[in-house]
Formats: structure tokens, sequence, C-alpha cells
């Protein structure tokens, strides 16, 4: 595995009584996206503001890029760009002096931040807008703004809260396209969501937060194979009223291929197939032979708001709100 | 706190010059800072028109007659005096009541405080922005009167005239400082601008108006008068001596009296006079520019003193918030 970026162990946080940070282990790799996942409250943006030194935590041990948070907090912030939770800039300035603010404080030498500026938001695609006051932005461009910034401070580490928050479909799709993209650049990256599904596809390793507590902890495929079962997920849909098997004799044909760990029916003619690795082809083969025909067979992400529902039923034999 | 001040690295100040450098700016183009500054030339140079009419026909035998463009009141007019010590709290607490809430009203605190600076310099930074706006407006004033005098008096000021004006203007600084500070303790301590504004503004009016009536009744108090003084109508010493110790609580006092110290060069003392002060001085007779110095310099450190604690107040408040808004 690459270089370890970010590291904590053991954190805790308590506000009065409360304990919003109750004991937590991470470690981030250099070209890797680690989302911190979990409803409102649960503890991530308080995770965040311990890793960042924004606020000190109360046991625990932290390295960030090489440097501790609480001993030396402008190291750290040197290293690590941060995008906060519903990021708000100045906005009867423009993009790019609000840029050159930041830029200025980051330490970044007069000379390169024009060229930084400029590079960085034309890779966020907003250098027609460079020169109008962010007031007249949209939630989106701000965020891509916000985007720009870590981009301009040229850091080996970001750490995004909540970066789609309020944001329409098409817009959270462009601006999780741009984070990958960070991470294809050698970043390590850490963001936060309560919408479990909207950022699942661009972690590569997510923790799942439950009050101040990391629930479990991998990629989504190893979570689903834990938790579900099974880390395949397979939809297949056939016809119910034309020469379909009993729905019965259809699940235990389905169940009887081998490496299928669970079949699940919706409706009639809808199945679920569980699976611990790709067993398209055989199931196709099973239902060919068996005479049974084919509408859809198709392969599906496993979520992990099913994911995290099901853990908790586990849990505690009860449903467990997901924000 | 102090164990985090002692092992923390790295530069308190870092920062603090780009934090200034553009509140500074920030103040110089808000829209609330032109009308302040406009409304402040306006009435100071209202006041200072009124009492040069009322100079030039007395016949100009005055060797500090400059000076008294600042201090004389003529007609309905206050002089320029009571203008500024009216006007300068309002435009410390029109820069101030904003700076710190409103970093996290705009969401902005976050992602400032997440590069490498520390607290310390943001909150200085924010100070010195406000505080040399306020000297930048007090000194364009202070050229304008002189301007003024200079043509419409035909006289030029001595060099003791200007050296006594430019303490003034040092003076109104420090008083200056002090509200910008009591207003930036206002903007840490209160989420919202308005509420901040309106503690800034309430503090003000107390220290002000109200203040100089409750130190006499205080006083009136602590040393109850007695029947004799009651009938000859008159205050007994100790009673005064208290009542102008309480006053001096307010920095409006301080401002009051490092000023008439300065602009009126006759004045020896505040307050009540005891002979041993008056002994061998020839009443009416100026101070040199030293002296006068020496009898506002308590006045003047006590503002500025005034103005450090008041920070250090804010800056302690500020260490203990949390970034998140
Ligand atoms: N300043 C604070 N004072 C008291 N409690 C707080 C404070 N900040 C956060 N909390 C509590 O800490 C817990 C975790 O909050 P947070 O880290 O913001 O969660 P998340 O970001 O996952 O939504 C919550 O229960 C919240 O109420
Ligand atoms: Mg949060």
């Amino acid at each position: 595995m690459s270089e370890v970026l970010i590291e904590a162990r053991g954190l805790k946080k308590r506000y009065g009584k409360t304990t919003a940070v109750d004991g937590i282990d991470l470690t981030v790799h250099r070209g890797e996206i680690f989302g911190l996942l979990g409803p409102n409250g649960a503890g991530k943006t308080t995770t965040i503001l311990m890793l960042l030194g924004l606020t000190e935590a109360d046991e625990g041990r932290i390295s960030v890029c090489g440097a501790d948070p609480m001993r030396d907090p402008l190291t750290v912030k040197e290293r690590v760009a941060y995008l906060p939770d519903m990021v708000g800039f100045y906005d009867n300035l423009s993009a790019r002096a609000n840029l050159r603010y930041t830029g200025r404080l980051a330490g970044i030498a007069a000379q390169e931040l024009d060229a930084r500026i400029d590079g960085a938001l034309a890779r966020v695609r907003l250098d027609s807008v460079a020169d109008h006051k962010v007031g007249t932005y949209s939630r989106g461009m701000r965020q891509r703004l916000g985007l720009a910034e870590i981009l301009m401070k040229r850091a080996q580490a970001a750490i995004l809260d909540e970066p789609t928050n309020g944001l329409d479909p098409q817009s959270t799709f462009e601006l999780l396209d741009m984070i990958r993209t960070l991470r294809d650049d050698g970043m390590a990256i850490i963001l936060s969501s309560h919408i479990l599904d909207r950022v699942q596809a661009i972690c590569d390793r997510v923790a799942l937060f439950s009050n101040g507590r990391i629930a479990i902890e991998g990629s989504v495929r190893e979570l689903a194979a834990q938790v579900l079962g099974g880390g395949y997920t397979l939809q297949v849909d056939t016809d119910p009223k034309n020469g379909a098997p009993h729905k019965g004799t259809l699940a235990a044909l389905l169940g009887s291929v081998e490496g299928v760990s669970g079949v699940h029916s919706a409706e009639p003619g809808h199945y679920h197939v569980l699976a611990m690795r790709d067993v398209r082809d055989a199931v196709a083969r099973a239902m060919v032979e068996a005479g049974v025909p084919i509408l859809r067979l198709a392969s599906v992400e496993p979520s992990l708001d099913e994911i995290y529902r099901r853990y908790f039923e586990g849990i505690n034999g009860t449903a467990h709100g997901t924000a | 706190m102090a164990q985090r001040m002692a092992r923390r690295s790295g530069s308190p100040w870092k920062g603090c010059g780009i934090v200034f450098e553009k509140e500074f700016s920030d103040h110089l183009r808000s829209p609330r800072m032109l009308v302040l500054e406009w409304l402040i030339l306006l009435t100071g140079i209202g006041a200072v028109f009124m009492s040069i009419q009322g100079l030039r026909t007395t016949t100009a035998q005055d060797p500090f007659l400059f000076l008294r463009l600042f201090t004389d009141a003529r007609e309905s007019m206050p002089s320029f005096l009571s203008v500024l010590s009216f006007l300068i709290p309002l435009m410390a607490i029109g820069l101030g009541f904003d700076s710190i809430n409103g970093e996290f009203n705009r969401r902005t605190m976050s992602r400032v405080l997440a590069q490498p600076i520390y607290r310390d310099a943001l909150l200085l930074g924010k100070f010195g922005g406000g505080l040399a706006t306020l000297a930048v407006g007090l000194m364009t004033l202070w050229l304008l009167i002189i301007g003024l005098g200079l043509l419409r008096l035909g006289v030029a000021p001595s060099g003791e005239e200007v050296a006594r004006g430019f303490v003034f203007l040092c003076v109104a600084l420090a008083y200056g400082g002090v509200w910008l500070a009591v207003a930036m303790l206002c903007s840490v301590l209160c989420r919202s601008p308005a509420t901040a504004a309106f503690s800034a503004l309430g503090a003000w009016l107390l220290l002000s108006l109200l203040w100089p009536m409750m130190a006499r009744f205080l006083a009136e108090i602590v040393y109850p008068p007695t029947d004799m003084a009651i009938l000859l109508g008159v205050q007994s010493p100790q009673q005064i001596g208290l009542q102008q110790i309480l006053a001096r609580i307010s920095p409006s006092t301080l401002f009051g009296e490092a000023v008439i110290g300065m602009l009126q060069p006759a004045t020896r003392t505040f307050g009540v006079v005891f002979a041993s002060q008056v002994r061998g001085a020839v009443a009416g007779a100026p101070l040199s520019f030293g002296q006068s110095l020496l009898l506002v310099w308590p006045q003047f450190t006590g503002l500025i003193a005034a103005a450090i604690i008041l920070f250090a107040a804010s800056y302690m408040a500020f260490q203990r918030q949390e970034v998140r808004a």
C-alpha cells in the first residue's frame, strides 16, 4: 500500500456531557478517497476539525502529512486543504480576489499566485466568470470555487465536508468527477456525506459513522460481502406469465448456482441475487438450461444505504434511519 | 489555555499583515464607511466653520488662536470637539461590530482559519485595519481643519499649535481604538451583528451619557453631604475626588480631559484645584507643551490601556470559540 498521509488513533471529543467522537481510528493513503459516511450528528465534522487542528481532541493521536495538528497546526494547514460544509466566500469580491486572499494567507509566493489561481479556476471551469463577484455564483459554482482553492494550494491531502450538500444531481455528478481527478493527481482525500448513495461511487474506502464511532470500514464491496452476505448483487428479471416456473422454483434454481449466497424476490419475476463473485455467466447458463426467459440480467452496485440499514438491523434488531 | 500557547509552534503573527491589508481596503471601499466619513466631515467642518466666524470677530490676540478652532462652541453649533467625542465612537462601532461574527455568518471563518495562520493574526489584523481606517478619517479631517483655518483666519499655526494638534489626533485615535475594541468584543460574543451593534451602542450611551451622572450620584452615597454643605451648595473634596475617579472609568471622560488639557494650554488640572497646585502660578498663563503633555499623559495611556484590555478580552473569548458556524 502507498504512503499513509492521514492517521488517527483513538480520537475522542466531548462537548459537555455529549461525546461527539468516541474513539475513532482511521488511516488514509496517498491517492485514495476515503468516505466518512453517516447520519447528521454522527461526528463526521468534529472528526474533520480535529484532523485539521481546528478543534482540540480530548484524547487520541493524530498525524496528518507528517505533522501533529495539535502541536504544529500551521504545518498541517500548509499541507492540507479544507473545503468546509456549506463553504462561504466574500460575496463582494470576485472569485479571483477571494482566492488571492486565501492564497496569500496560505503563503503562496506572489509571483506564482496568479498563475496558480488561473490554472485552478480553469480546471473547475470557472475561468470565464473569474472576475465576477462571488455573490452572483450558484451553490454549485461556489463548491467548485472551493475545489479551485484546494487546487491552488497544491496540498498533499484534501478534506471535504459534505461537498455535495445542497447540489442538484447534475452539479453533484460534476463535482464528484472533479474530486476524482484530485485523487488521480495523487492527493489523499477525505470526504464526508450524510447521503450515502451520492458519494459511494467515488470512494475507494468508506467508514460508516454512528454515534461518534466507526461502525464498519472498508471498500463498498467488502462491506457488502460482510453485511449483506455478498459483494455482488445481480438483478434478474424474467417474465412471470410467459413460461417462467413457479416463483419458489426459480428462486431455488438461482440459489443452487455455485457462488450465490442469497436470493430475494420483491415482486413476481424480479429477483435480487447476492453472490460472493461475479456469477452472471453461471446464472445465465442455468436459466437457459431450465428454459426460463431472461428479460434482464444485470450486475448492480451494492447500495451503501442498504448496507447501513442492514448492519444496524443486525445490531439492534430494529431499522436504523440513515439521515 | 496557557498550556496550548506554550506548546504551539510557528509565529502567531504570520498572515497578520495580509488580513490587515484586506480589512483596510474593505473598509475604505465599503459604503458604510463612506456614509460615516461624510457624516463626520460635514458636521466637523460645520462646527469649525461656525467657530471661525466667531473667532474672526474677536480681536485676535490669543497666541493659541488656532487651537480654539477645535474647542470653541458658537451659537447653536456644538464645538468641533463635542461633535468628535460623539462621532468617533459611532464610527469605531460601525467599523467593528460585525468583524468576527460577520466571518461566521458568511461562513468564511473556517476557510480562513484552515490557512496556516493563528487566530491571533486574524484578530489583530482586523483590529489594525479598523484602526488604520479611523486614523485615515481623523487625519483627513485634521488636515482639512488646518487648511480651513489657514484660509479663513489668515494666520499660520505655530509649531507648538501643530504639536498640540498632533497629540490631540493621537488621543482621538486612542479613543477610537477603545470603541473599536468594544465593538470587536461584542462581535466575538454575539453571533448576530445586530445584537453586537446594539450592545456596543448601549455601552457607549451608558458610559458617555449616563455614567457621569451616576458617578456623581454614587459619590454622594459614599460621602453624604453634611447639612452645612447642602446649605452652602458645595461638595466636599472627598466627594468630588471620588466622583472624578468614578467618572474616569468612562473613556469619554478620559478623552475629554486629555483633549482639553492639550488644546487649552491654560489648563493646569482637572476638577478640584488645591492651593498647593496653583502656588506661584500666574492665573491663566499657559503651560508649556511638555507640561501639558505630562498633564494629559495618564489620560492618554489610560485610553490605550483600556483598548489593550478590551482587545485581550476579545482575544481570549475568540480563542475559545468553536470554528463551525
Ligand atoms: N459546539 C458544540 N457544542 C456541543 N455539542 C456539539 C458541538 N458541535 C457538535 N456537537 C455535537 O456533536 C455531535 C457530532 O456533531 P457533528 O460532528 O457536527 O456531526 P456530523 O458532522 O456527522 O453531522 C452532535 O451530536 C452535535 O450535537
Ligand atoms: Mg457535519
